[in-house]
């Protein structure tokens, strides 16, 4: 029974449209509802009024986020930490990959893998306190090392200029064996006539690795990259919040916007500003992630996410 | 073995550069995995070192004095702990089972080729990754709204779906066959029949590797607590430790209320660790059996995706 227009086909197909409904009222209620509530970015907040009952003012948090040189300092920590992610994690995962590959036999990888897959699986609050383990002035492993070869200990936890290094390695450390597995998966896919023919030619394996491997990863790295990139203004607020917490000596050089948003909400309860400045977040990261999106379709059609 | 690697074919001359990429290959390799792994060692052996050895000498791989005064400490009071982990447990059942479900259900109908409006779905839900109204109008919708502060299902629900973990399903239910949806139909199945016994059974695979995804989601989960949960007899596993290893108040009054005297000391850098490899110990134990079915899944989904 054929049914015509927009209510027929949906009366045909209610079952279908039944199967979709609690993704669909899923996402309505916990994405889509909560758009609305940009508006508190705009407001000033009061209890009494709720989101709709509360007086405008118009761009005055956001003139708060600027001007008190905040909304600098998290961008900025924001994007260049996740460049730095992007570059450190990517390399090493394409190096292991190969290595992995290239060098090392069956159950050598296999056992190294478990290890490399470790850090992945357990949760930043654990690895906080690991972080806390090595890194704590009185008892960490670091500081005992140091003293034990006569050296002086180092106060990790309040020296902001440490945690760029620290937070790049921290990062690498956790994704590498997760990050490795995708590269990997692209090596397994080149062609072997190619390596053939390059070492009948007289290619050494080094040589066969930067003009084989290397650019037949490139479309991968190209795309994982221009992804990332799209994603530069969010922050990992897992990593960020367990590894410094509400150490405030140390925020100049790691607070990101989602740690200043979670903040400024829940600490000092300053919900005009912290909606704005996530506004300014998704703003800014809608218009990377389209941006990007171009990027790689103008590059590759297939790949671009839409 | 590999590709590039293959001797044999070039002679003897040919060794030499291979000799090499494997000698450097196999220390790098065997640094990282060390890097990787060292740090579980430390907290095990910090956690079963005797707390003066830790104040007065610091944290060693290889306890200066042993003492297993942490754990006994941790299982003479555990009732927190105890409830913590069940917390955590039945988060993680419940949540894994209806998400998963969901999950597939969903994934099921956008890979449906005959449902008119799959784009315009499919656009629906990917269109929330791109955009969102942030966590301030999230957490006021929660808190306010709905008023799910302090019970368990706000430790489930929030996290429940994820677009990313659809979109995999979707790709891998469509390399199942229309004919068998079709055949079903043309017997008179209905459509979540077809779906129940015949499709889910097929995805066993990717039903097995994002049910592992979302398991470890929640299992890890702090941060749904720290937002929503202030009540102690919600706390989960991972959010309880998250507030022992805050402060020793925390830690302190952790202990009170899991029965331990008010002037009993406590053992606090050790017991931190300790508290670490408890709160992390099933997933460690289940590691080396799921570990395969992460890389696997990885594997394929990257070659597809």
């Amino acid at each position: 029974m054929m049914r015509r227009g927009f209510w027929g086909y949906a009366l045909q197909n209610k079952t279908l449209l039944l199967m979709l409904a609690p993704a669909v009222f899923f996402f309505i209620l916990f994405a889509y509802v909560p758009m609305a509530g940009i508006v508190l970015a705009f407001k000033q907040y009061n209890n009494t009024g709720g989101i709709f009952g509360s007086p405008w003012n118009g761009i005055s948090n956001f003139r708060f986020f600027f001007e008190s040189g905040n909304a600098w300092m998290v961008t900025r920590n924001t994007a260049l930490y996740n460049i730095a992610f992007i570059i450190v994690n990517n390399v090493l995962q394409i190096a292991a990959a190969i290595f992995l590959f290239e060098a090392v036999g069956k159950w050598f990888r296999k056992f190294s893998q478990t290890m490399l897959f470790l850090p992945y699986f357990i949760s930043w609050v654990v690895v906080g306190a690991i972080a806390y383990n090595l890194f704590n002035y009185d008892v960490g492993t670091l500081n005992v090392m140091l003293k034990a070869v006569g050296m002086q200990p180092v106060d990790i936890y309040n020296t902001p200029s440490y945690w760029p290094v620290i937070l790049v390695l921290v990062s690498a450390w956790k994704t590498l064996g997760y990050g490795s597995v995708m590269y990997l998966a692209a090596i397994t896919g080149i062609d072997n006539e190619m390596y053939e023919a390059a070492e009948i030619d007289g290619a050494n394996v080094f040589q066969r690795i930067w003009h084989i491997t290397l650019p037949n990863l490139f479309p991968t790295v190209i795309i994982l990259v221009l992804l990332a990139v799209g994603n530069i203004f969010r922050g990992d607020f897992g990593m960020f919040y367990n590894m410094v917490g509400n150490n405030g000596l140390l925020f100049s050089s790691t607070d990101v916007i989602d740690t200043f948003v979670f903040r400024s909400l829940t600490t000092s309860n300053e919900i005009g500003l912290s909606a704005a400045a996530g506004f300014y977040q998704s703003v800014l990261g809608f218009a990377t992630i389209l941006l990007a999106n171009y990027a790689v379709r103008k590059y590759d059609k297939d790949h671009a996410l839409f | 073995m590999s590709a590039i690697a293959q001797t044999g074919k070039s002679g003897v001359k040919r060794q030499t550069d291979i000799i090499l990429l494997r000698v450097i290959g196999y220390i790098f390799i065997s640094l990282l995995a060390v890097i990787c792994f060292i740090p579980f060692l430390l907290v095990v052996s910090s956690s079963l070192s005797q707390e003066s050895s830790i104040v007065e000498k610091g944290y060693q791989l290889i306890p200066a004095v042993w003492s297993t005064e942490a754990y006994s400490m941790l299982f003479k009071y555990p009732e927190q702990m105890l409830r913590a982990y069940g917390v955590t447990i039945a988060v993680t059942a419940i949540g894994t089972l209806v998400g998963l479900f969901v999950t597939a259900m969903t994934a099921y109908v956008l890979q449906r080729k005959d449902f008119r409006w799959r784009n315009q779905f499919a656009f629906f839900f990917f269109f929330t990754t791109l955009f969102s109204g942030g966590l301030v109008p999230w957490y006021m919708l929660i808190v306010t709204y709905l008023d799910l502060k302090d019970k368990l299902i706000v430790l489930i629900l929030p996290m429940l779906l994820n677009v990313f973990y659809i979109i995999v399903m979707k790709t891998f239910m469509s390399s199942i066959p229309e004919a068998i949806t079709e055949s079903a139909k043309i017997d008179g199945a209905g459509d979540f029949r077809i779906f129940v016994q015949l499709i889910l059974p097929l995805s066993k695979p990717v039903l097995a590797t994002i049910g592992l995804f979302i398991a470890l989601a929640y299992w890890n989960d702090w941060y749904n607590a720290l937002l929503f949960v202030s009540d102690e007899k919600l706390m989960p596993l991972q959010y309880y430790l998250y507030k022992m290893l805050g402060n020793m108040d925390g830690m302190r009054k952790a202990m009170i209320a899991s029965g331990a005297v008010v002037t009993t000391n406590i053992p606090t850098e050790s017991l931190k660790m300790a508290m670490t490899i408890v709160a992390t110990g099933p997933i460690l134990l289940a590691y080396p059996f799921i570990q395969r079915y992460f890389v696997q899944g990885l594997t394929l989904g990257a070659v597809k995706g």
